[in-house]
């Protein structure tokens, strides 16, 4: 075959005979995009599986302004994230969750703008916006940690929860959240928190290792001495995916 | 082997027109978040609000992936690779909150 390519004339070379790129795109980033395809399906999973339980749980039926946590059904989620760091007392619902999907969409920004310095071959411009994505994921996994210890922790006054002990139904003051007990709905809801947030935080951390290496890399020069800063746009692709994610997150599990 | 070719761009204005792009997509997507919030405290709960989340939502993807991931100037057979296995996804996630439905009749009606 190959051999019938490189003799001019004797086979007409075809989109899909090899020895010709139909995609117009490096083996590195098609990889990279079928990568990003399986981990939609992971990504897809757990949200699928989370609508699943959420629609077949009883939501609350009262006015929102009536609303109080019970394992009885689903919680309104601007309920339960209405807490923002340093302001400890003052309702504020998603406001944190905005500030973090604020944080995340600039990152993004900056990712963009360091591969677009890559084209020009432009080292210090890619330096520069590296060193702001880097930042940006690391606020981003902060925030994340904060809003970890306080679902975890819980609010001051705790709720009470009807709870199954020792075959008896006893009413019981829950604080916090973990697999088994959840103070602001049922043990599901935190469940799913924890996997899907979990899930999505462990992407930002290896992105942002990712970024250090690429950061790393082109401050050294070795993206010049290489010829090409093509590794920077597919690290970037894996970072607008983890962007992409929180996207639907948000949707999913903060606002609707 | 490895192709080495500098084409080291002195031209300041050089990926103007890409940069002017990436902050014109950046402010659609700031905006469009905010109009959520808005809408998250404005709308009464219901088919409505979460139709147009879910509207909202598709369209910050379709920015984010079609400019950020450049995917919307790669070649057809590139974008359908990546788009058909999406819409298998998203008939998945309808039939499971069907499902859900369905398990919840069977449960508490």
């Amino acid at each position: 075959m190959a051999a019938n390519v490189t003799t001019p004339g004797a086979i007409e070379p075809k989109m899909w005979m090899g020895g010709i790129e139909p995609m117009k795109a490096s083996y590195g980033k098609l990889m990279m995009w079928f990568f990003l395809i399986s981990d939609t399906f992971t990504f897809s999973a757990l949200l699928v599986a989370y609508g699943t339980a959420r629609f077949s749980f009883p939501a609350f039926s009262g006015k929102a302004e009536d609303f109080t946590f019970s394992n009885m059904y689903w919680p309104i989620p601007e309920k339960v994230y209405e807490a923002v760091p340093f302001l400890h007392g003052v309702t504020l619902p998603l406001v944190f969750v905005g500030i973090m999907t604020f944080i995340l969409i600039a990152s993004s920004v900056t990712m963009v703008l360091a591969v677009e310095a890559g084209h020009r071959m432009d080292r210090e411009s890619v330096e520069k916006y590296m060193l702001w994505t880097i930042l940006g994921g690391f606020t981003f996994l902060g925030c994340q940690a904060w809003e970890w210890s306080h679902f975890i922790h819980g609010t001051d006054t705790g709720s009470v929860m009807k709870v199954l002990q020792d075959g008896v139904w006893v009413n019981k003051t829950v604080f916090g959240a973990n697999l088994t007990e959840n103070q602001y709905g049922p043990p599901a809801f935190a469940d799913f928190f924890f996997f899907i947030t979990g899930f999505h935080g462990t992407h930002v951390f290896s992105g942002v290792i990712l970024n250090i290496l690429i950061f790393f890399r082109s401050a050294t020069g070795f993206y010049d001495k290489r010829g090409s800063y093509e590794m920077v746009e597919k690290v970037g692709l894996y970072w607008h995916f983890v962007d992409l994610v929180w996207v639907f997150v948000f949707t999913f599990f903060y606002l609707v | 082997m490895a192709e080495v070719h500098h084409i080291h761009n002195q031209d300041p204005n050089a990926g103007a027109e890409q940069r002017k792009a990436i902050w014109k997509t950046f402010w659609i997507l700031l905006i469009l978040t905010a109009v959520e919030f808005l809408i998250a405290f404005t709308v009464p709960h219901g088919l409505l609000k979460v139709t147009i989340f879910i509207v909202m939502t598709i369209v910050k993807a379709f920015y984010i992936v079609g400019e950020f991931m450049h995917l919307k100037h790669e070649t057809k057979s590139l974008i359908w690779s990546i788009l058909v296995p999406v819409i298998f996804v998203a008939w998945l996630i309808l039939a499971l909150l069907l499902e859900g439905n369905a398990i919840f009749d069977a449960v508490f009606d």
